[in-house]
């Protein structure tokens, strides 16, 4: 398995002129755990998304390494797993197609994906489920197979933004499961206020701490 | 190349299956084509029109057609939220050409059934299919490459519906004035040799703008 490692570099985020947060620096390899915490609107989800390589820091960097080799930014989805409530999946197909696109899209080789797929939707316990439409999910249903699509090409680098919402107790055990292991081979990030959570991680970073 | 290749067509293949089941697109396309005509039809009645006019009217009705269509390639992505997912799992490239072919399979189809009922409805002469028909054809690149990029710029916008048609006149002038020229002189029977530097225009065009897209789409699909 390959050490990944993630740098951040003072980095600066700011909507309209108004800052989020500013000269945040971190380091997280593979092996490591990290929870980003703070209140409502502090700015966990923007270090995120500026993580997931979804949206640009106002200044500073972000580098993302393998083996001592920096990662070309637009390959980062490649490394890269994320769970959020405000990630949307594709309400006209089935949670099985979904899924078949995005590991089709992620996967280099034409292998067959269906072995995978099945196993991932039995382990958030959704197979009985796979061949209905989305938009007759439960949010419930919904937040676990957005566990399965984080996972679909079992990331390096595995991003969780809130990881319980709109899951019961079965769901949240299964985002615990995974939580833990990927923190054997991977980095794992959580974006939480949830003292459960915090307690998965090794390390923690007040995103308030850094206004 | 062979990678790029695979999951652009994923992503067209994706959005082929999503529009045949949401028909986001095609239902509000069709009505837009059978209207434009019906009207085009009611205005003219009975007059004996020329070539040159009716070239004209048929590719407003492509222009609009393309301009009520094409957009929503990527304002949907926005709109549903789902682009963060797709920015996830693909590459930029992957994404514009996927997008890209989606859009001409959609144009292609859309450009028959105009082209079907405009000769239905009206007297309009095509004297040189094989100029015609190219022209068309590679008119439709032009256009469909120029909208596709101009599509991802606005799906950013908070005024989508109306930023289209005021980006994309300006960037589709040439193309237009080059595409409505060449079909106006297939159409009264001028010689596909007579038509090669339009052609050239055309293609040249089409290339320059799929080539600037594939460029600049990674800092437009960015936050």
């Amino acid at each position: 398995m390959s050490n990944i490692e993630i740098a951040c570099h003072k980095i600066s985020k700011n909507f309209s002129g108004k800052i989020v947060f500013e000269n945040l620096s971190f380091k997280i390899s593979s092996g490591k755990s990290l929870s980003i915490v703070g209140r409502n609107g502090s700015g966990k989800s923007t270090l995120i998304k500026i993580i997931g390589n979804l949206i640009q820091p106002s200044k500073g960097g972000i580098n993302i390494r393998e083996n001592n080799s920096d990662i070309p930014k637009e390959n980062w989805f490649l490394k890269t797993g994320l769970l959020s409530s405000y990630l949307n999946l594709y309400d006209e197909l089935t949670g099985y197609e979904n899924l078949d696109f995005f590991y089709k899209l992620k996967s280099s080789e034409l292998n067959d994906s269906s072995e995978k797929i099945d196993s991932l939707l039995n382990d958030v316990n959704l197979y009985e489920k796979r061949n209905e439409y989305l938009k007759n999910y439960s949010s419930g249903m919904y937040q676990r197979l957005k566990i399965a699509f984080a996972l679909i090409n079992n990331p390096e680098i595995l991003l969780m933004d809130e990881p319980r919402s709109n899951l019961d107790k079965a769901g949240v055990e299964i985002v615990k499961k995974f939580a833990l292991n990927q923190k054997k081979h991977g980095i794992l990030i959580i974006a939480t206020n949830d003292d459960e959570d915090k307690q998965l991680c090794d390390e923690s970073i007040n995103i308030e701490d850094f206004k | 190349m062979a990678n790029l290749f695979r999951t652009s067509i994923l992503i067209f293949k994706k959005d082929f299956k999503s529009e045949l089941r949401t028909k986001y697109v095609i239902n509000s396309l069709l009505m837009f084509v059978l209207v434009t005509v019906s009207i085009i039809k009611f205005a003219l009645g009975d007059e004996k029109v020329d070539n040159e006019i009716l070239t004209g009217l048929l590719w407003i009705v492509i222009f609009f057609s393309a301009s009520n269509g094409l957009s929503r390639t990527f304002v949907k992505e926005e709109e549903k939220e789902t682009s963060s997912a797709l920015k996830l799992s693909a590459d930029s490239s992957s994404i514009i050409i996927g997008k890209l072919i989606f859009n001409l399979f959609l144009t292609f189809a859309l450009n028959t059934l105009i082209l079907i009922l405009f000769i239905l409805i009206t007297d309009y002469q095509i004297k040189n299919p094989t100029g015609f028909f190219l022209t068309v054809i590679i008119g439709n690149l032009g256009l469909v490459s120029a909208s596709t990029i101009i599509a991802a710029i606005i799906s950013k916008a908070n005024s989508k519906g109306t930023l289209y048609p005021v980006l994309s006149f300006p960037i589709l002038i040439p193309l237009l004035i080059t595409a409505i020229n060449a079909t106006k002189l297939a159409s009264i029977g001028v010689g596909t040799d007579r038509l090669l530097g339009e052609f050239q225009i055309l293609i040249s065009y089409s290339v320059v703008v799929i080539v600037a897209s594939l460029m600049l789409f990674r800092y437009v699909w960015e936050d």
